[in-house]
């Protein structure tokens, strides 16, 4: 009985404390955006954080993306070719990825490249009193450090997604049409057919927007809110990764269910 | 410029301060002054709530009772704004620099000016080097923070602290980890751009020696209180046991060696039992 009860107290607890990290990131959330004037004001800030969040996550997106396209080409082709439908292999990779596999894988390695970074980033000068010495030299830090890292993640997400999705249809096609022998024009043709503008690409890119914004909340969050010591720095980074993965695929099913309902 | 009778109240003055941690109450009624162009040094042993006297100096604690009153106004008090404006025309040094980490020296102290004032680039430039210049580090200026030794770390974090000409200077155990030639140059920089900028100074330490040789006042803490106070000649020649203890650097006495425990007979007639 004392175990259930122990179990039951620990659930709560545990809720309870869930609840409260929320509101304290929704009040963060709402701080940043009240201190946002000088990461547009001051635009070269956030063009740096645009550099350290997307330009430096470039090639995990590249090279992912291309492998996850060769990836939907073979395994397209092969479930197709038996119904004869291969001609349809390029539908499916660029449905595929617009839709889903492109904002919500780009995402979740933006999550563990970018997120966990900018995470440390904050977290080691919380560690060694940088935020501190800079609030007392009467500079936000909020303004100053906290804004332009999340500004430079939202703002790179949506552009990772997208390519990740070019680079996986780039991918497609060279594994069925290149190597497999599909033919080329059917290949580019049906996609077009196919693939609406505002239907599929355009929801695709309001799904990676919102994964850029949670994703880069939850890593300036958990650097700005971690225990000043290395091992409360290295857990913040793993929560980052953590609850960005579970938020990631938890909207995601949210958002399909609101925008492909068919 | 300070009007004569602003010149002769103090620029800092602590009433009655009280302040807590939660339950765990760490200053329990502190009072003191530190006037203009005087460099003060707050001594006492590791937690006894030194630091947490610097921070409610410089407004990032608010005390739980007594006031904190820095040129006459109370900080507790000031709105966000007010407190940033007061914050300009202090400096800080914290205990271990807090350089930032990715910028050099140069932007490092350069920081509080481009953040703070619109100066061309080429006169924050030159206004950087003459603070490096005073603590001896021109030379280091394109240098990394991960390149310099503690002691160097400290002496750019101290040029960035004076970065503004402040009329207060905080320093947080500045000589804490230093070799003995660092520890004197930061020691004697502490009183030298005090008295060039005509600045004063809070510092808060426990190294004895290197602090009696610079500062004009000293107070010491204890259990949350101020248990003696003085200059530095009054300090050396005080019969007051825990000024004593802690100049002499005395393992017993008012702070006692043993953490309260059971008496250690009690301990052997159980096991002999």
């Amino acid at each position: 009985m004392n175990a259930i009860t122990a179990a039951l107290r620990r659930i709560g607890a545990m809720s309870i404390d869930g609840i409260w990290r929320l509101g304290f990131a929704t009040r963060f959330l709402l701080a940043v955006l009240m201190n946002s004037g000088q990461s547009l004001r001051r635009i070269h800030l956030t063009i740096r954080e645009l550099f350290f969040s997307g330009v430096l996550s470039l090639l995990i997106i590249v090279v992912s993306g291309l492998f996850v396209g060769l990836v939907l080409g073979l395994q397209g082709y092969d479930i197709l070719q038996r119904y004869g439908s291969a001609d349809a292999v390029g539908v499916m990779v660029a449905l595929s990825l617009l839709r889903e596999l492109g904002p919500v894988i780009a995402a979740l390695l933006f999550a563990s490249r970018a997120g966990s970074a900018i995470t440390a980033e904050i977290g080691l000068m919380k560690t060694t009193e940088q935020l501190k010495a800079m609030d007392m030299m009467a500079v936000n830090p909020i303004a100053r450090v906290v804004a332009p890292r999340f500004w430079g993640g939202v703002l790179s997400m949506p552009l990772l997604a997208a390519l990740f999705s070019a680079m996986g249809i780039f991918g497609g096609w060279f594994i069925t049409v290149v190597v497999i022998g599909v033919d080329d024009g059917a290949f580019w043709s049906q996609m077009q057919a196919a693939v609406e503008f505002e239907y599929d690409v355009l929801n695709g890119v309001i799904k990676s927007a919102v994964f850029g914004t949670v994703v880069s909340l939850i890593a300036v969050f958990e650097g700005y809110d971690c225990q000043p010591t290395a091992e409360g720095v290295s857990r913040a980074i793993t929560r980052t990764v953590v609850t960005s993965a579970l938020a990631i695929l938890a909207l995601d099913f949210v958002l399909t269910s609101f925008m492909f309902r068919g | 410029m300070p009007t004569p009778a602003e010149r002769t109240s103090p620029l800092v003055s602590l009433r009655d301060v009280r302040f807590a941690y939660g339950e765990r109450e760490v200053l329990r009624g502190i009072d003191l002054s530190v006037h203009r162009g005087q460099v003060v040094a707050i001594m006492g042993g590791s937690g006894c709530g030194k630091t947490t006297l610097l921070r409610l100096i410089g407004g990032q604690l608010r005390a739980t009772g007594g006031t904190v009153e820095v040129e006459g106004r109370d900080v507790a008090r000031l709105s966000g704004k007010e407190l940033y404006a007061l914050r300009r025309r202090m400096g800080m040094l914290f205990q271990f620099g807090a350089l930032f980490t990715d910028m050099s020296v140069h932007d490092n102290v350069a920081f509080p000016l481009r953040e703070h004032t619109a100066l061309p680039a080429d006169m924050i430039h030159d206004l950087v080097l003459m603070k490096l210049q005073a603590v001896g580090l021109r030379g280091a200026a394109k240098l990394h923070p991960n390149e310099l030794s503690g002691g160097m770390a400290r002496r750019v974090a101290l040029a960035r602290a004076v970065a503004l000409d402040p009329m207060l200077i905080l320093y947080d155990e500045p000589f804490a980890g230093l070799d003995p030639i660092s520890l004197g140059i930061i020691g004697q920089l502490i009183r030298r751009l005090n008295d060039a900028l005509g600045a004063s100074s809070v510092m808060v330490t426990h190294d004895v020696h290197e602090s009696l040789a610079i500062v004009d006042y000293i107070y010491f803490v204890s259990d949350g209180r101020i248990v003696a106070q003085g200059t530095p000649a009054e300090i050396r020649a005080s019969t007051d046991p825990f000024v004593h203890q802690f100049v002499h650097a005395e393992a017993d006495g008012p702070v006692p060696f043993h953490y309260p425990a059971a008496p250690i007979d009690s301990l052997l007639d159980e096991e002999g039992a």
